[in-house]
């Protein structure tokens, strides 16, 4: 009953994306509405690791920028099209994320988090200094070959779609179970004989390449990245953690509720509020995690499950 | 020959003079963990608030940055207070899917710290001049720089008095006391709450005092403060969680493996230096120095 209502709702939204762009037809707008594909994107590939393996990670601007990398060095040092960095930005994701997970599984909670951090940065440096290889700091600027809005909007949404698919899928599955018993309670499930490291590699590695795809796109939308960009930790690597946050962590919806409202808001505040936009997004962030700690999807459920006792109870009543 | 002793022993010495520096910023970092047993990711945009206090207080009234450190620390002392209260303290009751939200709250609190400050100051860099700032000490050959030379003696008083109060004094042994066992401290009549803001106020003010002694050296703005919690929370691992003397020579050891790492290797990797070395301690060493101390 309630996964035929959740079809439904899914049908409904899919509906509304693929009306929209043609509906809304500025190219602002439809800009705004492009970022937020890209950041659902990351947000629900980070989610499926933080979210639901509960390996809450600092570091995911490495995957992004290795994935945005990857397509924009096609470009430049073998004059291929950037569009075949989707296909090897995800898989350099991968790549790189072998050795990430080999290093930071070691380590747990907090521990994790922090070696992620040292990771996704250490990434950031090198990219950086390898001038030769990556440009360094001038960054990587190409002409992108397709300039109309909607195809980058329907290309993006179809990666979301696909995005959100496999996530939901991965999760309704046996590892989905699994990654959440190691969320909860990582002793009691290796006492149950689940392999945790490596159903923890098996969270990351999507994770992995749903990022780089992201970044692979970016850089295709985007036309120019630099190391300071797309492997920032603030603005990459702690924003997805906070737009999951608000959006709402182990959630499907979440991420991508999440990432609408921190580019409509900061696009809103940027204009009315200036430069005091993000201030405002962080006081936000800071009350939903004191206030409504799940996020805004996470509580939902809660607020939907009082509502439906209230209506039992009066149903009992009468 | 003779040039390059000359330069290794200046490179050392300047490596270990800013390691003390770091050591002030991270012992209030790691007294904030060993209380409350969470990685405060705001720490180092505390560090930076104090720099803009002592900054102002520079620019506006003319004080002297070593003395506007005396302004700039009880007014963090108070900014630290105020948000363990009515912020962090709040979490310890709220239930959530995530076991870090405490961690991922002072990442909200770095953003709206940084946010406030730019939306104040912009993103300028700026810079205070004294008179003194380039003005340099000759050891032998090797010449230092005065306020390095400075920092590193106020930090080194600082982390000596901090020493004494903590085995001291009564307040100082209740903190150290809710850090080892926090339950078997409240049964002793700790009054664990009122310890936890007073830590967090403390390391806040020993945040400030970091920030302050550095000034002369820096540049300043909002963005700065990353550098900060990037190197407390490395030199916090490296000296062993909770661990106030581990954390004071963990600072000198990333001062002094940036500063050979800037001169032998490049400007470019010397950041890169400290974060492998954090990660081989992580997985190698996870007590970092004061388990080697203690073995």
């Amino acid at each position: 009953m309630l996964n035929k209502k959740n079809m439904l709702m899914t049908i409904v939204f899919a509906l509304i994306a693929l009306v929209l762009p043609l509906v809304i037809n500025a190219p602002y707008q439809q800009h705004i509405l492009i970022l937020v594909l890209i950041w659902a994107t990351i947000g629900t590939a980070w989610n499926l690791l933080s979210g639901y393996a509960g390996q809450v990670s600092f570091g995911h601007a490495a995957f992004f920028g290795v994935g945005a990398y990857s397509a924009g060095i096609l470009t430049l040092h073998y004059s291929l099209s950037p569009w075949w960095g989707l296909i090897l930005g995800p898989v350099m994701s991968m790549l790189i994320a072998l050795p990430i997970g080999a290093i930071a599984f070691r380590l747990r909670g907090p521990y994790f988090a922090l070696a992620t951090l040292a990771l996704g940065e250490i990434f950031r440096l090198v990219f950086l200094n390898m001038t030769e290889f990556t440009n360094g700091a001038k960054g990587i600027l190409i002409m992108p070959s397709i300039t109309s809005k909607i195809i980058y909007y329907y290309a993006g949404l179809g990666m979301l779609a696909v995005t959100l698919l496999v996530t939901y899928l991965i999760v309704h599955s046996k590892i989905g179970y699994y990654l959440v018993s190691i969320r909860e309670d990582q002793d009691a499930a290796t006492s149950l004989g689940i392999p945790t490291t490596l159903y923890k590699n098996l969270a990351l590695l999507p994770s992995a390449f749903f990022t780089g795809l992201a970044g692979a796109f970016y850089m295709n939308y985007v036309a120019f990245i630099d190391p300071n960009i797309v492997f920032n930790l603030t603005n990459i690597s702690i924003m997805v953690i906070l737009v999951v946050m608000l959006g709402g962590v182990a959630t499907t919806w979440g991420p991508t509720i999440g990432a609408a409202l921190y580019i409509i808001m900061g696009e809103l505040f940027r204009t009315t509020l200036g430069s005091a936009n993000v201030l405002v997004f962080g006081v936000l962030v800071c009350l939903i995690i004191m206030f409504l700690p799940n996020g805004i999807a996470g509580e939902l459920d809660i607020i939907k499950r009082i509502a439906q006792r209230k209506k039992a109870g009066l149903s009992g009543g009468v | 020959m003779e040039d390059a002793w000359i330069k290794f022993g200046q490179t050392v010495i300047c490596g270990i003079l800013l390691g003390g520096m770091y050591s002030l910023i991270a012992i209030g970092m790691t007294l904030i963990m060993g209380v409350m047993k969470i990685i405060n990711l705001a720490h180092g945009a505390l560090v930076m608030v104090g720099m803009y206090v002592t900054y102002i207080c520079s620019t506006n009234y003319g004080i002297d940055p070593y003395i506007g450190m005396f302004i700039a620390m009880p007014v963090l002392f108070l900014l630290g207070c105020l948000i363990q209260k009515y912020m962090i303290n709040r979490l310890v009751e709220v239930d959530s899917i995530l076991p870090e939200n405490q961690v991922l709250l002072t990442v909200g609190i770095m953003l709206v710290l940084t946010e406030g400050i730019r939306l104040f100051f912009k993103s300028d860099y700026r810079s205070v001049v004294t008179s003194y700032s380039s003005n340099t000490v000759f050891l032998g050959d090797m010449s230092i720089s005065v306020p390095l030379v400075i920092g590193f003696i106020i930090a080194m008083t600082f982390t000596f008095l901090l020493h004494m109060f903590l085995t001291k004094t009564d307040l100082g042994k209740s903190i150290r006391a809710t850090s080892q066992d926090r339950d078997a401290a409240v049964f002793m009549g700790v009054n664990s709450s009122k310890i936890t803001m007073i830590t967090f106020g403390l390391g806040a003010a020993l945040a400030a005092a970091g920030g302050s002694l550095l000034l002369p050296l820096f540049y300043l703005f909002p963005d700065v403060g990353h550098l900060f919690t990037a190197k407390s929370f490395i030199i916090t691992i490296l000296g062993g969680l909770g661990s106030t003397w581990g954390a004071a020579i963990g600072g000198l050891v990333i001062g002094l493996s940036e500063s050979l790492g800037a001169t032998y290797i490049s400007m470019g990797y010397k950041d890169v230096v400290g974060l492998v070395m954090f990660i081989l301690v992580l997985l190698f060493l996870p007590g970092g120095i004061r388990s080697l101390v203690k073995r």
